[in-house]
């Protein structure tokens, strides 16, 4: 059984939309007809055990598993009302407008200001440079550690440093929409900390979908919570709902810790 | 009832011959080096005690043979970086590029076509590029430049360059594929092409193991002595242009052991001299490759 709660999207329609979305590696099916809407500037976490889906599913809102040998897509992925899948579209400008933050945190081997440069450069920005780099390393709340040291290695960087850094180069690259797959999963509880505070304040300007562990996580940092196991989506609402009085068994079974 | 946990005589002894014998073959190749290194040295050193190192190593004539000798080792070492400059003319950009598009762009079944084809290139015995260096290059390059002798040096760079592109591109290969998934991931969701990450992302990163690459294959192009031996021509000759004769380090070494040189003359050492700075030039080479490697393990995470 599925549960899909009632989702306010306002007048503009969802940012992201499934409808019926399955993904196959080879012969095996990873996500199995997924349909949900993420609306406009809020927050939506995908929870569920190892191996449900939820990273496929991530995956599919900016092409990234066209890189995966023998994937295949079926169903419908919208932004803003228009067909990711279509023949006609470029992944590689579908990625210029929904960026990705990684589980690992994942600098180039070049300096703090390349990095965050890396994304304008190759598109071609023709503007202020310096002025970019500075605010989108302010809006990742890296800015005043590193305004010194910009022209250091990104590897000088702490663990939680790194990641930030990874947010604002992708933030220089001004995306509508923030993919982030387990984005803390490799850090302190410090630097997670940051980097929740971070997603709060970026959610005011961004679409952030966001898979996690960590049900704590999913519960203080998102809006609205799907759940999935074993490729299928089971319940999608307000996350308050899913947490405290979630209509499906599973779930509950899932947030209270008795599997997964 | 008590387990026996005491050490048993026999394992032990057996471990120790183990030991040895693996001991006694990693110290003999290393012996085998050291040999060759001191009897080098040796006959150097007789025979820098007739000739200045000075005249040595910036005499421009080279003629061991003749009756007025003279012992300017610089025609032969501007003949074998002639060859060996050219060689890296054509084996550099073609192997970092098949390495790119092995490495990037292959599917897996080109890539398990192409990758030994390229390889049987290094399996091909010298003397055979030699003999197809001076029977099919030779001609085609006397056609376009019809003044080109026909012992010349392009004709050898040539089968040299393509001796050595699998060094390129398979040290190459290697060192792009040790680029970690994730920094190609972190490219492409930035909405870079294939292209922008292979040459912005993938090939930087890899930038050390490529060098090293570099200087490996340039080692070998100096080190090579059959093709050059056979296509190149044995006129020791200081200068740049690839069209005429010349003559390589190894070259000379070739001609000069053929029989005629007495044992113990002056002559005869002249082989030793020479063998020396060849022997350091790839041995330079080599330590700078190692270092540059070394290097490379520091560059990403």
């Amino acid at each position: 059984m599925t549960t899909i709660y009632d989702i306010e999207v306002g007048e503009e329609g969802p940012a992201l939309e499934t409808r019926d979305l399955s993904v196959f590696y080879g012969e095996t099916m990873a996500v199995d007809h997924v349909s949900f809407r993420v609306p406009e500037r809020s927050v939506v976490a995908l929870i569920g055990p190892s191996g449900c889906g939820k990273s496929t599913l991530l995956r599919c809102f900016n092409r990234m598993n066209d890189l995966v040998r023998g994937a295949r897509v079926e169903g419908a992925v919208e932004f803003h009302g228009q067909d990711l899948y279509a023949p006609t579209i470029d992944p590689v400008e579908v990625r210029r407008h929904i960026g990705m933050v990684f589980q690992k945190p994942n600098p180039f081997p070049k300096s703090i200001y390349d990095n965050v440069a890396f994304g304008p450069r190759i598109n071609n920005f023709r503007g202020d440079e310096d002025a970019l780099v500075e605010a989108s390393l302010r809006r990742a709340a890296l800015w005043d550690e590193v305004r010194d040291r910009l022209e250091e290695s990104a590897y000088s960087l702490s663990g939680g440093q790194q990641q930030r850094l990874c947010i604002a180069r992708t933030l220089a690259v001004t995306p509508e929409v923030l993919l982030m797959d387990e984005p803390a999963s490799a850090l302190d509880p410090i630097a997670t900390q940051r980097i929740e505070e971070l997603i709060y304040e970026l959610k005011k300007d961004y679409t952030i979908v966001i898979v996690t562990h960590n049900m704590q996580q999913a519960a203080r940092i998102s809006d609205y919570t799907a759940f999935l196991y074993m490729g299928k989506l089971i319940e999608y609402g307000p996350t308050d709902s899913i947490f405290t009085n979630p209509r499906e068994e599973r779930t509950e079974a899932y947030v209270t810790g008795r599997f997964g | 009832m008590g387990v026996d946990l005491t050490r048993k005589g026999s394992r032990k002894l057996g471990e120790s011959l183990i030991g040895t014998a693996l001991f006694a073959c990693a110290a003999f190749s290393t012996l085998v080096t050291v040999g060759v290194v001191v009897v080098l040295a040796r006959e150097s050193v007789a025979f820098f005690s007739e000739v200045s190192i000075v005249d040595f190593l910036t005499g421009t004539r080279w003629e061991p043979m003749f009756q007025e000798q003279h012992f300017g080792i610089l025609p032969l070492v501007s003949g074998s970086l002639l060859v060996a400059g050219g060689a890296g003319l054509i084996a550099l950009p073609i192997g970092i590029l098949s390495a790119i598009f092995l490495s990037e762009y292959a599917g897996a079944r080109l890539q398990a076509v192409l990758k030994p084809l390229l390889e049987i290139l290094a399996g091909v015995p010298t003397v055979v590029y030699g003999y197809f260096a001076l029977t099919f290059i030779t001609p085609l390059l006397r056609l376009v430049f019809p003044g080109t002798d026909i012992f010349n040096a392009a004709a050898a760079s040539i089968v040299v360059g393509l001796m050595i592109i699998p060094t390129v591109s398979s040290l190459s290969e290697d060192a792009l594929r040790a680029v970690p998934r994730s920094l190609r991931e972190a490219a492409y969701g930035l909405g870079a092409t294939k292209l922008e990450v292979s040459t912005r992302v993938v090939v930087p990163a890899a930038l050390s193991g490529i060098i090293a690459s570099f200087i490996l294959a340039i080692s070998r192009a100096v080190g090579e002595t059959m093709a050059v031996t056979i296509a190149a021509g044995n006129l020791p000759n200081l200068t740049l242009n690839p069209l005429e004769s010349i003559q390589t380090m190894t070259a000379f070494i070739v001609q000069a052991s053929m029989g005629d040189t007495p044992q113990g003359t002056l002559a005869y050492r002249t082989l030793f001299a020479v063998g020396m700075t060849l022997f350091l030039m790839t041995l330079g080479m080599n330590i700078v490759s190692q270092w540059v490697m070394a290097r490379f393990r520091e560059e990403y995470q």
